[in-house]
Protein backbone atom coordinates (compact mmCIF):
# COMPACT_ATOMS: atom_id res chain seq x y z
CA UNK A 1 0.00 0.00 0.00
CA UNK A 2 1.32 3.66 -0.23
CA UNK A 3 2.59 5.59 2.46
CA UNK A 4 3.42 8.56 3.25
CA UNK A 5 7.09 9.54 4.86
CA UNK A 6 6.88 11.79 7.64
CA UNK A 7 9.67 13.54 9.62
CA UNK A 8 9.02 14.68 12.87
CA UNK A 9 8.00 17.69 14.42
CA UNK A 10 5.31 17.70 12.06
CA UNK A 11 4.43 20.71 9.68
CA UNK A 12 1.73 22.14 9.64
CA UNK A 13 1.46 20.84 5.54
CA UNK A 14 1.63 17.77 6.66
CA UNK A 15 -0.65 17.74 9.38
CA UNK A 16 -3.47 19.79 6.35
CA UNK A 17 -3.03 16.86 4.02
CA UNK A 18 -3.31 13.73 5.84
CA UNK A 19 -6.53 11.70 5.35
CA UNK A 20 -7.59 9.29 8.28
CA UNK A 21 -6.15 5.86 7.26
CA UNK A 22 -3.12 7.21 5.29
CA UNK A 23 -0.54 4.48 6.20
CA UNK A 24 2.95 7.02 7.40
CA UNK A 25 6.49 5.59 8.23
CA UNK A 26 7.19 8.12 10.62
CA UNK A 27 10.93 9.76 11.24
CA UNK A 28 12.50 12.01 13.77
CA UNK A 29 11.78 12.69 17.14
CA UNK A 30 9.15 11.96 19.83
CA UNK A 31 8.97 11.63 23.81
CA UNK A 32 7.10 8.99 25.61
CA UNK A 33 4.71 9.62 28.38
CA UNK A 34 1.71 7.15 29.47
CA UNK A 35 -0.04 7.54 33.03
CA UNK A 36 1.41 8.63 35.58
CA UNK A 37 3.49 11.11 33.67
CA UNK A 38 0.73 13.10 32.21
CA UNK A 39 -0.45 12.86 35.72
CA UNK A 40 2.85 14.91 36.78
CA UNK A 41 2.60 17.15 33.66
CA UNK A 42 -1.21 18.13 34.87
CA UNK A 43 0.30 19.08 37.99
CA UNK A 44 3.06 20.67 37.05
CA UNK A 45 0.68 22.86 34.29
CA UNK A 46 -1.68 23.45 37.86
CA UNK A 47 0.81 24.41 40.06
CA UNK A 48 2.15 26.73 37.14
CA UNK A 49 5.62 24.83 37.27
CA UNK A 50 7.57 24.94 34.13
CA UNK A 51 7.73 21.30 32.38
CA UNK A 52 11.23 19.75 31.80
CA UNK A 53 10.82 19.37 28.74
CA UNK A 54 8.81 21.59 25.85
CA UNK A 55 5.86 20.32 24.35
CA UNK A 56 5.64 23.35 22.14
CA UNK A 57 5.68 22.12 18.54
CA UNK A 58 6.30 17.98 19.90
CA UNK A 59 4.71 14.55 19.73
CA UNK A 60 4.47 12.11 21.98
CA UNK A 61 4.28 8.27 21.86
CA UNK A 62 1.62 6.70 24.13
CA UNK A 63 3.98 3.97 25.30
CA UNK A 64 6.23 2.72 28.22
CA UNK A 65 8.88 0.46 26.98
CA UNK A 66 9.84 -3.37 28.72
CA UNK A 67 13.76 -2.55 28.95
CA UNK A 68 16.22 -2.86 26.39
CA UNK A 69 18.31 -6.31 26.49
CA UNK A 70 22.20 -5.66 25.65
CA UNK A 71 22.62 -4.91 22.17
CA UNK A 72 19.57 -3.52 21.68
CA UNK A 73 18.61 0.56 22.18
CA UNK A 74 15.38 -0.10 23.34
CA UNK A 75 12.94 -3.50 24.36
CA UNK A 76 10.25 -3.72 23.07
CA UNK A 77 8.00 -0.46 22.44
CA UNK A 78 4.09 -0.66 20.99
CA UNK A 79 1.34 1.72 21.70
CA UNK A 80 -0.71 1.75 24.94
CA UNK A 81 -4.04 3.32 25.00
CA UNK A 82 -4.25 6.88 23.90
CA UNK A 83 -7.94 7.29 25.46
CA UNK A 84 -6.51 6.94 29.42
CA UNK A 85 -4.97 10.31 28.51
CA UNK A 86 -7.75 11.66 27.17
CA UNK A 87 -8.38 13.46 30.66
CA UNK A 88 -4.95 15.13 29.93
CA UNK A 89 -4.73 15.97 26.39
CA UNK A 90 -6.16 19.28 26.13
CA UNK A 91 -3.90 20.77 28.41
CA UNK A 92 -0.78 19.47 26.62
CA UNK A 93 -2.67 20.50 23.55
CA UNK A 94 -3.12 23.86 24.75
CA UNK A 95 1.11 23.53 25.40
CA UNK A 96 1.30 23.38 21.96
CA UNK A 97 1.53 19.30 21.40
CA UNK A 98 1.29 18.80 17.76
CA UNK A 99 1.35 15.22 17.32
CA UNK A 100 0.38 11.91 19.40
CA UNK A 101 0.84 8.45 18.43
CA UNK A 102 -1.22 5.63 20.18
CA UNK A 103 -4.01 3.22 19.90
CA UNK A 104 -7.49 3.43 19.88
CA UNK A 105 -10.43 6.24 19.75
CA UNK A 106 -10.26 9.31 21.74
CA UNK A 107 -13.03 11.21 22.73
CA UNK A 108 -14.86 13.77 21.12
CA UNK A 109 -13.97 16.42 23.36
CA UNK A 110 -10.60 15.46 22.57
CA UNK A 111 -10.55 14.52 18.74
CA UNK A 112 -12.28 18.59 18.49
CA UNK A 113 -9.31 19.96 20.57
CA UNK A 114 -6.84 17.72 18.14
CA UNK A 115 -8.60 19.62 14.99
CA UNK A 116 -9.04 22.92 16.82
CA UNK A 117 -5.17 23.18 17.43
CA UNK A 118 -4.70 21.40 13.64
CA UNK A 119 -2.83 18.81 15.45
CA UNK A 120 -2.10 15.13 14.56
CA UNK A 121 -3.30 11.82 16.15
CA UNK A 122 -1.57 8.45 14.61
CA UNK A 123 -2.01 4.84 15.35
CA UNK A 124 0.04 1.98 15.33
CA UNK A 125 -0.60 -1.95 15.73
CA UNK A 126 -0.78 -3.19 19.44
CA UNK A 127 0.95 -6.06 20.26
CA UNK A 128 3.71 -5.58 17.13
CA UNK A 129 6.33 -4.28 19.67
CA UNK A 130 9.25 -6.10 19.40
CA UNK A 131 9.24 -5.15 15.40
CA UNK A 132 8.22 -1.34 16.27
CA UNK A 133 11.32 -0.99 18.54
CA UNK A 134 13.18 -2.06 14.94
CA UNK A 135 12.37 1.44 14.09
CA UNK A 136 13.79 3.07 17.09
CA UNK A 137 17.14 4.13 16.87
CA UNK A 138 17.87 5.86 19.63
CA UNK A 139 16.20 6.64 23.54
CA UNK A 140 17.19 8.81 26.39
CA UNK A 141 15.67 9.86 29.37
CA UNK A 142 14.35 12.98 29.52
CA UNK A 143 12.55 13.44 33.05
CA UNK A 144 10.29 11.57 35.48
CA UNK A 145 13.47 8.26 36.18
CA UNK A 146 11.39 7.29 39.02
CA UNK A 147 8.29 6.41 37.18
CA UNK A 148 10.68 3.13 35.67
CA UNK A 149 8.46 2.43 32.29
CA UNK A 150 6.87 5.41 32.63
CA UNK A 151 9.46 7.90 32.72
CA UNK A 152 9.50 10.19 29.96
CA UNK A 153 12.04 9.46 27.10
CA UNK A 154 12.82 10.72 23.88
CA UNK A 155 12.86 8.60 21.09
CA UNK A 156 14.58 8.44 17.36
CA UNK A 157 12.15 7.15 15.07
CA UNK A 158 13.14 5.63 11.61
CA UNK A 159 10.35 4.85 9.67
CA UNK A 160 8.06 4.07 12.49
CA UNK A 161 4.99 2.27 10.49
CA UNK A 162 1.87 4.20 11.68
CA UNK A 163 -1.48 5.46 10.59
CA UNK A 164 -3.44 8.98 10.11
CA UNK A 165 -6.16 7.97 12.79
CA UNK A 166 -7.86 11.54 12.53
CA UNK A 167 -7.74 14.64 9.44
CA UNK A 168 -8.66 18.11 9.74
CA UNK A 169 -12.14 17.60 7.59
CA UNK A 170 -14.01 15.24 10.78
CA UNK A 171 -12.09 12.00 9.15
CA UNK A 172 -11.73 9.20 11.78
CA UNK A 173 -9.97 6.18 10.68
CA UNK A 174 -12.38 3.91 13.46
CA UNK A 175 -15.32 5.55 12.18
CA UNK A 176 -16.17 4.45 8.96
CA UNK B 1 2.70 -39.43 48.91
CA UNK B 2 5.78 -37.31 46.59
CA UNK B 3 8.12 -34.60 47.68
CA UNK B 4 8.11 -31.81 44.96
CA UNK B 5 10.68 -29.16 46.53
CA UNK B 6 9.63 -25.09 46.10
CA UNK B 7 12.47 -24.58 44.04
CA UNK B 8 11.09 -27.03 41.00
CA UNK B 9 8.11 -24.72 41.60
CA UNK B 10 10.18 -21.18 41.12
CA UNK B 11 12.27 -22.73 37.91
CA UNK B 12 9.59 -23.99 35.96
CA UNK B 13 7.42 -21.11 36.36
CA UNK B 14 10.60 -18.82 35.63
CA UNK B 15 10.96 -21.01 32.29
CA UNK B 16 6.94 -21.21 31.82
CA UNK B 17 7.23 -16.84 32.13
CA UNK B 18 10.20 -17.31 29.59
CA UNK B 19 8.05 -19.22 26.95
CA UNK B 20 5.14 -17.08 27.43
CA UNK B 21 6.52 -13.95 26.37
CA UNK B 22 9.16 -15.23 23.44
CA UNK B 23 6.76 -17.67 21.58
CA UNK B 24 3.17 -17.49 20.57
CA UNK B 25 1.80 -20.46 20.38
CA UNK B 26 1.00 -22.19 16.92
CA UNK B 27 -2.63 -22.41 16.98
CA UNK B 28 -2.42 -18.27 17.33
CA UNK B 29 0.45 -18.07 14.41
CA UNK B 30 -1.76 -20.24 12.10
CA UNK B 31 -5.29 -17.97 12.94
CA UNK B 32 -2.92 -15.25 11.93
CA UNK B 33 -1.91 -16.66 8.59
CA UNK B 34 -5.69 -17.20 7.71
CA UNK B 35 -6.90 -13.96 8.97
CA UNK B 36 -3.68 -12.37 5.90
CA UNK B 37 -5.62 -14.41 3.16
CA UNK B 38 -9.70 -13.63 4.45
CA UNK B 39 -8.40 -9.85 4.34
CA UNK B 40 -9.01 -7.62 1.26
CA UNK B 41 -8.10 -3.77 2.78
CA UNK B 42 -4.45 -3.04 1.96
CA UNK B 43 -4.71 -1.82 6.17
CA UNK B 44 -5.70 -4.93 7.37
CA UNK B 45 -3.05 -6.70 5.55
CA UNK B 46 -1.00 -4.68 6.97
CA UNK B 47 -1.92 -4.58 10.15
CA UNK B 48 -1.93 -8.89 10.30
CA UNK B 49 1.83 -8.81 8.28
CA UNK B 50 3.35 -6.93 11.24
CA UNK B 51 1.38 -9.10 13.54
CA UNK B 52 2.85 -12.26 12.31
CA UNK B 53 6.50 -10.43 11.15
CA UNK B 54 6.47 -9.45 15.20
CA UNK B 55 6.27 -13.45 16.70
CA UNK B 56 8.72 -13.88 14.51
CA UNK B 57 11.37 -11.27 15.75
CA UNK B 58 10.16 -12.17 19.02
CA UNK B 59 11.41 -15.63 19.08
CA UNK B 60 14.40 -14.96 17.21
CA UNK B 61 15.54 -12.14 18.57
CA UNK B 62 14.53 -13.08 22.06
CA UNK B 63 12.03 -9.65 22.21
CA UNK B 64 8.94 -10.35 24.25
CA UNK B 65 6.45 -9.65 21.90
CA UNK B 66 4.58 -6.90 23.71
CA UNK B 67 6.16 -4.26 25.89
CA UNK B 68 3.22 -4.66 28.11
CA UNK B 69 4.50 -7.99 29.51
CA UNK B 70 1.20 -8.11 32.10
CA UNK B 71 0.53 -9.05 35.40
CA UNK B 72 1.66 -13.10 35.88
CA UNK B 73 -1.36 -14.96 36.47
CA UNK B 74 -0.24 -18.44 37.71
CA UNK B 75 -3.60 -21.41 37.88
CA UNK B 76 -2.25 -24.61 40.03
CA UNK B 77 -3.75 -27.67 40.50
CA UNK B 78 -1.63 -29.13 43.20
CA UNK B 79 -2.29 -32.80 43.52
CA UNK B 80 -2.96 -33.80 47.28
CA UNK B 81 -0.31 -35.87 47.72
CA UNK B 82 1.99 -33.94 46.90
CA UNK B 83 4.10 -32.18 49.99
CA UNK B 84 5.82 -29.06 49.06
CA UNK B 85 9.14 -28.81 50.75
CA UNK B 86 12.01 -26.28 50.82
CA UNK B 87 9.88 -22.83 51.17
CA UNK B 88 6.12 -21.40 50.83
CA UNK B 89 4.13 -22.42 47.28
CA UNK B 90 3.59 -18.66 46.77
CA UNK B 91 6.92 -17.38 47.79
CA UNK B 92 8.09 -19.83 45.09
CA UNK B 93 5.82 -18.56 42.52
CA UNK B 94 6.50 -14.97 43.55
CA UNK B 95 10.54 -15.53 43.87
CA UNK B 96 10.32 -16.48 40.07
CA UNK B 97 8.03 -13.75 38.93
CA UNK B 98 10.59 -11.24 41.11
CA UNK B 99 13.89 -13.14 38.86
CA UNK B 100 11.83 -13.43 35.72
CA UNK B 101 10.65 -9.90 35.12
CA UNK B 102 14.77 -9.21 35.81
CA UNK B 103 16.49 -11.47 34.16
CA UNK B 104 14.02 -11.48 30.79
CA UNK B 105 14.57 -8.10 30.80
CA UNK B 106 10.63 -7.78 31.05
CA UNK B 107 8.50 -4.24 31.96
CA UNK B 108 7.36 -4.03 35.67
CA UNK B 109 4.10 -2.79 36.08
CA UNK B 110 2.79 -3.94 38.69
CA UNK B 111 1.80 -0.84 41.19
CA UNK B 112 1.62 -1.52 44.81
CA UNK B 113 -1.77 0.71 46.05
CA UNK B 114 -4.40 1.07 43.24
CA UNK B 115 -5.75 4.40 43.94
CA UNK B 116 -3.69 6.61 46.22
CA UNK B 117 -0.15 5.75 45.83
CA UNK B 118 0.28 3.65 42.43
CA UNK B 119 3.77 3.13 43.22
CA UNK B 120 5.99 0.61 41.39
CA UNK B 121 6.53 -2.41 42.74
CA UNK B 122 9.91 -3.00 40.54
CA UNK B 123 10.04 -6.63 40.18
CA UNK B 124 5.99 -7.54 38.80
CA UNK B 125 5.38 -9.44 41.76
CA UNK B 126 3.30 -10.14 43.41
CA UNK B 127 1.95 -12.61 40.87
CA UNK B 128 -2.30 -13.74 40.79
CA UNK B 129 -2.42 -17.08 42.21
CA UNK B 130 -5.22 -19.58 42.32
CA UNK B 131 -4.40 -22.50 43.13
CA UNK B 132 -6.98 -25.94 43.52
CA UNK B 133 -6.45 -29.29 45.42
CA UNK B 134 -7.04 -31.82 43.16
CA UNK B 135 -5.84 -35.77 42.78
CA UNK B 136 -2.74 -37.45 42.33
CA UNK B 137 0.78 -36.14 43.54
CA UNK B 138 1.91 -33.73 40.37
CA UNK B 139 1.80 -30.12 40.49
CA UNK B 140 0.48 -28.59 37.07
CA UNK B 141 1.30 -24.64 36.33
CA UNK B 142 -0.77 -22.38 34.10
CA UNK B 143 0.86 -19.42 33.78
CA UNK B 144 -0.83 -16.33 31.82
CA UNK B 145 1.23 -13.28 31.11
CA UNK B 146 -1.78 -10.40 30.78
CA UNK B 147 -1.46 -7.33 29.53
CA UNK B 148 -3.93 -4.81 30.23
CA UNK B 149 -5.16 -2.78 27.36
CA UNK B 150 -7.31 -6.10 26.72
CA UNK B 151 -8.08 -6.66 30.39
CA UNK B 152 -9.65 -3.04 30.69
CA UNK B 153 -11.91 -4.09 28.25
CA UNK B 154 -13.62 -7.19 30.07
CA UNK B 155 -16.69 -7.23 31.65
CA UNK B 156 -18.69 -9.35 33.85
CA UNK B 157 -22.78 -8.80 33.92
CA UNK B 158 -25.25 -10.80 36.15
CA UNK B 159 -28.17 -11.26 33.16
CA UNK B 160 -31.60 -12.86 34.36
CA UNK B 161 -32.42 -16.08 33.15
CA UNK B 162 -34.97 -15.21 31.16
CA UNK B 163 -32.65 -13.34 28.80
CA UNK B 164 -31.23 -16.86 27.99
CA UNK B 165 -28.63 -17.17 24.86
CA UNK B 166 -29.60 -14.34 23.43
CA UNK B 167 -28.83 -12.19 25.96
CA UNK B 168 -25.45 -13.89 26.89
CA UNK B 169 -25.03 -13.56 22.88
CA UNK B 170 -25.68 -10.27 23.11
CA UNK B 171 -23.28 -9.41 25.64
CA UNK B 172 -20.49 -11.13 24.38
CA UNK B 173 -20.86 -9.72 21.19
CA UNK B 174 -21.42 -6.24 23.07
CA UNK B 175 -18.24 -6.66 25.15
CA UNK B 176 -16.25 -7.33 22.11
CA UNK B 177 -17.47 -3.80 20.56
CA UNK B 178 -16.98 -1.44 23.15
CA UNK B 179 -13.27 -3.00 23.22
CA UNK B 180 -12.68 -2.24 19.92
CA UNK B 181 -8.92 -0.90 18.83
CA UNK B 182 -8.00 -0.94 22.39
CA UNK B 183 -8.15 -4.93 23.18
CA UNK B 184 -5.03 -4.74 20.70
CA UNK B 185 -7.72 -7.18 18.19
CA UNK B 186 -7.96 -9.75 16.47
CA UNK B 187 -8.75 -10.71 19.99
CA UNK B 188 -9.25 -14.17 21.81
CA UNK B 189 -12.81 -14.07 23.74
CA UNK B 190 -12.43 -15.98 27.36
CA UNK B 191 -16.31 -16.49 28.60
CA UNK B 192 -17.64 -18.14 31.30
CA UNK B 193 -21.70 -18.96 31.46
CA UNK B 194 -22.92 -19.86 35.02
CA UNK B 195 -21.45 -20.37 38.25
CA UNK B 196 -20.85 -16.96 40.47
CA UNK B 197 -19.33 -13.82 40.49
CA UNK B 198 -16.27 -14.36 41.03
CA UNK B 199 -16.18 -17.91 39.50
CA UNK B 200 -17.08 -16.61 36.14
CA UNK B 201 -14.27 -14.38 35.87
CA UNK B 202 -11.79 -16.70 37.11
CA UNK B 203 -12.88 -19.56 34.59
CA UNK B 204 -12.97 -16.58 31.74
CA UNK B 205 -9.80 -15.94 32.27
CA UNK B 206 -9.05 -19.42 31.77
CA UNK B 207 -11.00 -19.94 28.77
CA UNK B 208 -8.48 -17.45 27.37
CA UNK B 209 -5.77 -19.80 26.91
CA UNK B 210 -7.89 -22.63 25.63
CA UNK B 211 -6.63 -22.62 22.58
CA UNK B 212 -7.74 -20.94 19.35
CA UNK B 213 -8.20 -24.36 17.72
CA UNK B 214 -10.38 -25.75 20.76
CA UNK B 215 -14.21 -25.99 21.05
CA UNK B 216 -16.37 -27.13 23.66
CA UNK B 217 -17.09 -30.38 24.35
CA UNK B 218 -20.93 -29.66 24.38
CA UNK B 219 -22.31 -29.05 20.56
CA UNK B 220 -24.69 -26.44 21.60
CA UNK B 221 -21.86 -24.51 23.17
CA UNK B 222 -19.33 -24.98 20.34
CA UNK B 223 -22.70 -23.86 18.43
CA UNK B 224 -22.86 -20.55 20.57
CA UNK B 225 -19.04 -19.93 20.49
CA UNK B 226 -19.26 -20.12 16.21
CA UNK B 227 -22.19 -18.05 16.55
CA UNK B 228 -20.94 -15.08 18.64
CA UNK B 229 -17.64 -15.25 16.63
CA UNK B 230 -19.37 -14.78 13.51
CA UNK B 231 -21.40 -12.00 14.76
CA UNK B 232 -18.08 -10.14 16.38
CA UNK B 233 -16.53 -10.64 12.95
CA UNK B 234 -19.12 -9.14 11.10
CA UNK B 235 -18.77 -5.97 13.08
CA UNK B 236 -15.79 -4.40 10.98
CA UNK B 237 -13.25 -3.51 13.43
CA UNK B 238 -10.59 -5.72 12.05
CA UNK B 239 -7.06 -6.31 12.35
CA UNK B 240 -5.75 -3.17 15.45
CA UNK B 241 -8.97 -1.59 14.46
CA UNK B 242 -8.22 -0.42 10.90
CA UNK B 243 -11.53 -2.08 9.74
CA UNK B 244 -11.93 -5.82 8.31
CA UNK B 245 -12.95 -9.04 8.80
CA UNK B 246 -10.66 -10.53 11.10
CA UNK B 247 -11.61 -8.72 14.69
CA UNK B 248 -11.73 -12.10 16.89
CA UNK B 249 -9.47 -15.63 16.22
CA UNK B 250 -11.94 -17.19 18.66
CA UNK B 251 -14.44 -17.21 21.51
CA UNK B 252 -13.96 -19.85 24.17
CA UNK B 253 -16.62 -20.95 26.73
CA UNK B 254 -17.02 -22.19 29.60
CA UNK B 255 -20.77 -23.65 31.13
CA UNK B 256 -20.64 -24.12 35.03
CA UNK B 257 -23.62 -24.89 37.14
CA UNK B 258 -25.00 -21.70 38.90
CA UNK B 259 -27.76 -20.26 41.37
CA UNK B 260 -32.00 -20.88 40.10
CA UNK B 261 -31.97 -17.07 40.25
CA UNK B 262 -29.07 -16.30 38.23
CA UNK B 263 -27.17 -16.71 34.74
CA UNK B 264 -23.73 -14.49 35.51
CA UNK B 265 -21.37 -14.27 32.33
CA UNK B 266 -18.24 -13.19 32.13
CA UNK B 267 -16.35 -12.00 29.18
CA UNK B 268 -12.34 -11.73 29.70
CA UNK B 269 -10.83 -9.68 26.72
CA UNK B 270 -7.44 -11.22 25.60
CA UNK B 271 -5.35 -9.25 22.82
CA UNK B 272 -4.11 -11.69 19.96
CA UNK B 273 -1.06 -12.19 22.07
CA UNK B 274 -2.40 -14.63 23.81
CA UNK B 275 0.87 -15.44 26.35
CA UNK B 276 0.55 -18.42 28.01
CA UNK B 277 2.27 -21.65 29.00
CA UNK B 278 1.66 -24.60 31.14
CA UNK B 279 3.91 -27.79 32.78
CA UNK B 280 3.42 -30.70 34.92
CA UNK B 281 5.94 -30.87 38.03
Amino acid sequence: MDTIKLTLPLKEEDILRLNAGDCVLLSGKTYTARDAAHKRIAEALAKGERLPFDLSGASIYYAGPAPASPGHVIGPCGPTTSGRMDAYTPQLLAQGLKCMIGKGERSQIVKEEIARHRAMYFVCVGGAAALLARHITNCRTVCYEDLGTEAVRELTLCDFPAFAALDLRGGDIYRR
Amino acid sequence: MRVIYAEQIKQTVKRLIYEANFFISSDISAAIDAGILAETSPAAVSALEQIRLNYKIAAEERIAVCQDTGMCIVFAEVGQDAHIEGGGFDAAINSAVSEAYGEFYLRKSVVSDPLYDRTNTRDNTPAVIHARIVGGESIRLLVICKGFGSENMSAVKMLKPAEGEAGVLDFIVDTAAKAGANACPPMILGVCVGGTFEQAALYAKLMTARGVDSANGDVRYAQLERTALERINSLGIGPAGLGGKTTCLKVNIHALPTHIAGLPAAVNVCCHASRHAEAVI
